[in-house]
């Protein structure tokens, strides 16, 4: 094997891999790395259960190569929650019903958190539109978009704190 | 043979390696097509050329002398360029309806162009753009229009050895305004079924020049003159769009699926370029 040594950083930890040039990155983070939470739905960019961000921005892993990803900063569902404690989005899906097999909700999730990052108050077409690129076969989309709406308000009502205790701060 | 993966820093290297190459050489930008391919066993590379650490590949350059937008520039980072989106909406809105939020992050409009897709969405708008394509080899660069790019479905007029570094907008004159539409069954994720891309530029409330392009009714975008023709000169009343319809029926030749029969598609594309030059008129500042 002609394996190609791949540095990056992945949920903020500096990584080290080798793969062969033509393994993707779904490959190399299910199957050298253990991280298994992004899934191969389809394999071809169209079902987006292999999400995670490449630099910031959201790609099909499975459409990425796993050399691709040297000197890049990549996250995955397993960097979402912090210390233990669930991201308002994992809360909410939980809470809204928002899965039912689950093989498509990492992918939900990673999409629905670059969304709202770009986004922090989008309406219901924009989040519609958003996950487009996530296909999901149990839920009918809806209980999803009210668990991404409610985790909007959420958000927002953190970072409205988070402004006012700044404020104060300096006050 | 393991697969090779090269990440050259210039365009001269690339096409070098591409040349020097005797086994299958692909470029490699942002993988929504080529890795699909890969994948589905269609294509069997012996060498992948990474372009997306190529400087000059990588940029987007933005000025009164025309705009040139970089071969590895994805959709997204296009997309969030506001001085071309503004200048070139129906380019930017052309690129920016391939795939989804994740297909954007990575699809580039030349990756698109040399997919050689019949229903590309951003090749008719190109077209209508007059956008060129700067083809690099290691005998020099030429400037191509970009419909002579594709020659028909998956195929190039690219030799081998050669690689397209950007695409060139030209100046935007002043009162000018381009649009992009596309009829797919549902609203996102999908395929034109019939597309067309419209640019034109006004004088005294006038068209006087214009260029209507169609995607998905032929082999290749098809450029229709005679539907430029109904509406120069014109305010675009009912009357030259009627004209520009009935042109762009007539230069169709779609295949009959699934997705839209030959009848259909026929009607839609006068339909569409109406709506298009429509838009594309507004945008211009047209009353």
């Amino acid at each position: 094997m002609a394996a190609h040594l791949v540095s990056t950083t992945i949920n903020g930890d500096a990584v080290e891999f080798a793969c062969p040039a033509d393994e993707s990155l779904l490959s190399a983070l299910r199957n050298r790395l253990g991280l298994s939470g992004a899934k191969e739905g389809c394999g071809t960019g169209d079902c987006g259960a292999c999400s995670v961000t490449l630099d910031g921005r959201l790609v099909c892993s499975c459409l990425v190569l796993g050399v691709e990803a040297n000197g890049r900063k990549i996250t995955t569902i397993e960097g979402m929650a912090e210390n233990g404690v669930l991201h308002p989005l994992q809360e909410n899906f939980i809470e809204y019903a928002a899965l039912q097999c689950g093989i498509c909700t990492p992918g939900f999730l990673i999409a629905a958190k670059v969304l709202l990052e770009r986004n922090p108050n989008p309406t219901e077409t924009e989040i519609r539109y958003a996950l487009a690129g996530n296909l999901c076969r149990c839920t009918g989309y809806d209980k999803i978009v009210r668990a991404v709406q409610a985790s909007a308000r959420e958000l927002r009502q953190i970072e409205k704190r988070k402004g006012r205790k700044k404020k104060g701060k300096k006050s | 043979m393991p697969m090779r993966y090269e990440t050259p820093s210039t365009t001269r290297e690339a096409a070098a390696l591409l040349e020097n190459e005797a086994g299958a050489a692909f470029v490699l930008a942002g993988g929504t097509d080529l890795l699909v391919r890969m994948k589905l066993g269609h294509i069997e590379p012996a060498l992948l050329v990474d372009i997306k650490h190529i400087p000059a590949m990588s940029s987007i350059t933005h000025s009164a002398k025309g705009t040139r937008i970089g071969a590895a520039v994805s959709g997204a980072e296009l997309g969030e360029h506001k001085a071309v989106a503004k200048a070139w909406p129906g380019v930017v809105e052309a690129t920016n309806l391939i795939g989804s939020d994740q297909v954007q992050s990575r699809c580039t409009m030349v990756g698109n162009l040399c997919n050689a897709s019949p229903a590309a969405d951003s090749v008719p708008a190109m077209i209508a753009a007059g956008a060129k394509a700067v083809v690099v080899s290691r005998l020099g660069r030429r400037t191509v229009p970009v419909e002579k790019i594709v020659t028909g479905p998956g195929q190039t007029s690219l030799n081998k050895g050669e690689v397209i570094e950007a695409i060139v907008l030209p100046a935007r004159p002043s009162r000018s305004g381009d649009a992009y539409l596309r009829f797919i069954p549902r609203t996102e994720m999908d395929i034109a079924v019939v597309s067309a891309g419209v640019n034109l530029t006004l004088e005294r409330g006038r068209v006087k020049t214009a260029r209507v392009v169609l995607g998905a009714v032929a082999p290749t975008a098809v450029v229709v003159p005679a539907a430029a023709r109904a509406i120069i000169g014109s305010r675009l009343d009912e009357g030259a769009l009627e004209k520009l319809a009935a042109a762009c029926s007539a230069a169709c030749n779609p295949i009959d699926d699934k997705r839209g029969t030959v009848e259909y598609r026929t009607k839609v594309a006068g339909v569409l370029a109406k709506r298009a030059a429509k838009i594309a008129f507004q945008r211009a500042g047209g009353a």
